[in-house]
């Protein structure tokens, strides 16, 4: 006679682990995952991991997950939610999975150098790139009429524009934000911004594994919104909008929000008479992962290209939910190194040849992330020269004349 | 095994730094403190000897603006103890009182070995560690940049310029002027920091009175003085690297005629 005893044995890190996708919104659709290897396939650096996203649930179903975290297959991971687009179990696999794993690897201490350096800069200035929290609004120098900054002007606005870090302080990006204040400015809005007070989104951070960081960035950002009066957030930033929009109100941060495209389709009557330039170029638009997957947000920034006279929008073979990524959300953008090493390759580099074979003269672009990646991947494509990137807020600004 | 890591924050150079109207101190308005590099350095040499050997690794610093943050980093990382000096260290304090305040303490801690940061951008008066063996009558050795603990002694690779390193055997206790550990400081998740906060304490140490005796006394403070020593060369390459030759030629880089 065979005796069953139950021994109590101490919970392995596999099911911890497991556990805690479990917790995650549909994490439970794990149990539903068929091993089709569509997530594997569809991911841009699939190709790379050891453990592609459909390994590692077999690692986690074979009780062997210990394995994957000895490999660096999650910081390959962009945090693209093109694995989750497409599985046919509809997993939270970029939320769950990926996300959890980074998480794992943070505490455990094995962070990239360059990952660990933005972490800590966006610990100690609130932005990942260590610059001065004084110099945040310093772009708004020469925009007239002037920019309004909260914590000075003391009144409420209607719109509270959240800038971001990149377009706070990157010197190409900054270009884009100035562009924006004198749409806003050119359509009367009346806008705000939080200048020295406003930290980093954080929502890249909480992607690459930093879940402690992103929740001190909100708190902060939280509390210097309840200072101040407005009636809505706008923001450029597609990562800081999938934060405001989706992850802040689980910290009980919530506020009406939109991405800039948004807010100007809305406007389009009004935005179109002053569009007076006829520009004679051919475009592509590269939908972020952070408005088109992520946020379903597809239409708007056509709409606002097919407003500028003269543009024909032409379109990318990967578009809309099957966009490709630009290779800097995740955390990406602070792994440029680490995964050059591992790829010899870069996501867009990928893009800036799609976009040559449509026949386009202009990348168009929604998110602060791209002009950078894009503009460098075209120093190191052949023959990409002739392509140039333009933000949306860029080439209306140019349609109007200025 | 136990080891004690004197710590100080300093002025943090990504802001502005301004002199204030006395003229001869920093203005401490917009100043930003960030802890001196090397003493980072210093933190995660002593934890990684920790690992290898066991002990207790004391984290000693000054009250400053940021100074329990600083800590309790620490502790996350791996320190069992932390003290904070309290006493007038408003405005800054010199090497020399610093080192007197602190060899009291370590006096009464008595540890097996001492690593500081080798140096800090705002030494005036020396750097700590030397000040510190001198007072406690113990042996320095800096520029360190791997230790390693056996039978009772430390056996330190010190470099020197030119890309030269040493290794040398100091018998402990001994102080070490840290200028790398053997890995860079390791990052530490914001959630266990917040952990340390709850868990660990910050043992306060009063310190009467600060003898700033022997530093150096500053009449003065400039910002660095503009000056043009650029020579911007126009043209296309071969005109420019025509000029370029010509430049070294006349700076004597390059034999002339060669």
């Amino acid at each position: 006679m065979i005796v069953m005893m139950e021994v109590s044995q101490p919970i392995s890190f596999n099911e911890k682990f497991l556990a805690s996708l479990y917790e995650v919104v549909d994490g439970e659709r794990i149990r539903t995952c068929l091993q089709c290897g569509t997530c594997s396939g569809i991911c841009p650096f699939g190709y790379l991991m050891d453990f592609p996203p459909g390994l590692m649930i077999t690692a986690l179903r074979a009780e062997m997950f210990q394995e994957v975290m000895n490999t660096d297959s999650a910081w390959m991971c962009v945090s693209c939610y093109a694995c989750t687009q497409f599985c046919p179990s509809k997993i939270p696999l970029t939320a769950g999975l990926m996300t959890h794993t980074k998480e794992e690897l943070l505490l455990a201490g094995r962070v990239p150098s360059e990952l660990q350096s933005a972490l800590e800069n966006s610990q100690r200035y609130g932005n990942p790139m260590g610059e001065s929290p004084r110099k945040r609004a310093d772009w708004i120098t020469g925009i007239e009429p002037k920019v309004t900054i909260m914590g000075m002007a003391k009144r409420p606005v209607d719109v509270l524009w959240f800038v971001g870090d990149y377009a706070s302080y990157h010197p190409r990006v900054q270009l884009i934000t100035k562009a924006v204040a004198r749409i806003f400015n050119a359509l009367g809005v009346d806008f705000g911004i939080l200048g020295p007070e406003e930290n980093s989104d954080g929502d890249s951070q909480r992607l690459a594994g930093e879940r402690g960081l992103f929740e001190m960035l909100a708190e902060k950002n939280g509390r210097v919104f309840g200072k101040y009066k407005f009636n809505e957030i706008i923001t450029t930033d597609p990562h800081a909008y999938n934060a405001l929009k989706n992850i802040y109100p689980e910290l009980g941060i919530s506020y009406p929000v939109r991405h800039y495209t948004q807010f100007l389709a809305d406007r389009l009557e009004q935005l179109k008479p002053l569009l007076k330039n006829e520009l004679n170029i051919n475009a592509v638009y590269h939908d972020p992962c952070y408005l088109g997957r992520a946020n379903g947000i597809y239409d708007e920034p056509r709409a606002l290209l097919q407003a500028v006279p003269g543009l024909k929008l032409l379109e990318l073979p990967h578009n809309y939910a099957n966009s490709l990524c630009c290779g800097g959300g995740g955390g990406g953008m602070w792994l440029d190194g680490f995964q050059w090493e591992k790829a010899h390759v870069r996501m867009s580099e990928w893009r800036v040849r799609e976009a040559l074979t449509s026949g386009a003269d202009i990348l168009a672009v929604a998110c602060p992330y791209e002009p950078p990646r894009f503009e460098d991947a075209i120093k190191t494509v052949k023959e990409a020269n002739r392509l140039v990137v333009r933000d949306i807020a860029e080439l209306l600004n140019e349609a109007m004349g200025e | 095994m136990d080891i004690v890591v004197p710590v100080k924050l300093v002025p943090d150079l990504v802001e502005e730094l301004t002199i204030d109207a006395s003229g001869a101190a920093l203005d401490t308005m917009w100043l930003r403190l960030i802890i001196n590099e090397f003493d980072d350095h210093a933190i995660e040499q002593a934890i990684l000897i920790k690992e290898r050997v066991g002990g207790k690794v004391i984290i000693v610093s000054p009250d400053a603006e940021g100074v329990d943050d600083l800590l309790f980093t620490a502790s996350a990382k791996g320190a069992d103890q932390l003290i904070k000096l309290n006493g007038n260290f408003e405005g800054g304090v010199n090497n020399h009182a610093l080192g007197r305040a602190l060899a009291a303490l370590f006096k009464e801690l008595k540890p097996d070995l001492v690593l500081t940061g080798v140096q800090a951008h705002n030494d005036l008066d020396g750097s700590l560690g030397p000040i510190l063996a001198e007072y406690l009558g113990m042996p320095y050795i800096g520029y360190v940049s791997g230790v390693n603990i056996e039978a009772g002694k430390a056996s330190v690779r010190k470099e020197y310029p030119g890309g030269l390193i040493a290794e040398m055997d100091v018998s402990l206790p001994a102080v070490l002027g840290v200028q790398a550990a053997e890995k860079p400081p390791r990052y530490v998740a914001i959630s266990k920091v917040r952990q340390a906060m709850k868990t660990a304490s910050i043992d306060d140490h009063l310190v009467d009175a600060l003898e700033s005796e022997g530093g150096a006394e500053i009449s003065r403070m400039f910002q660095p003085e503009a000056a043009s020593q650029a020579i911007m060369i126009e043209g296309d390459a071969d005109e420019v690297a025509t000029r370029l030759i010509d430049v070294f030629k006349e700076l004597g880089v390059l034999e002339s005629g060669g």
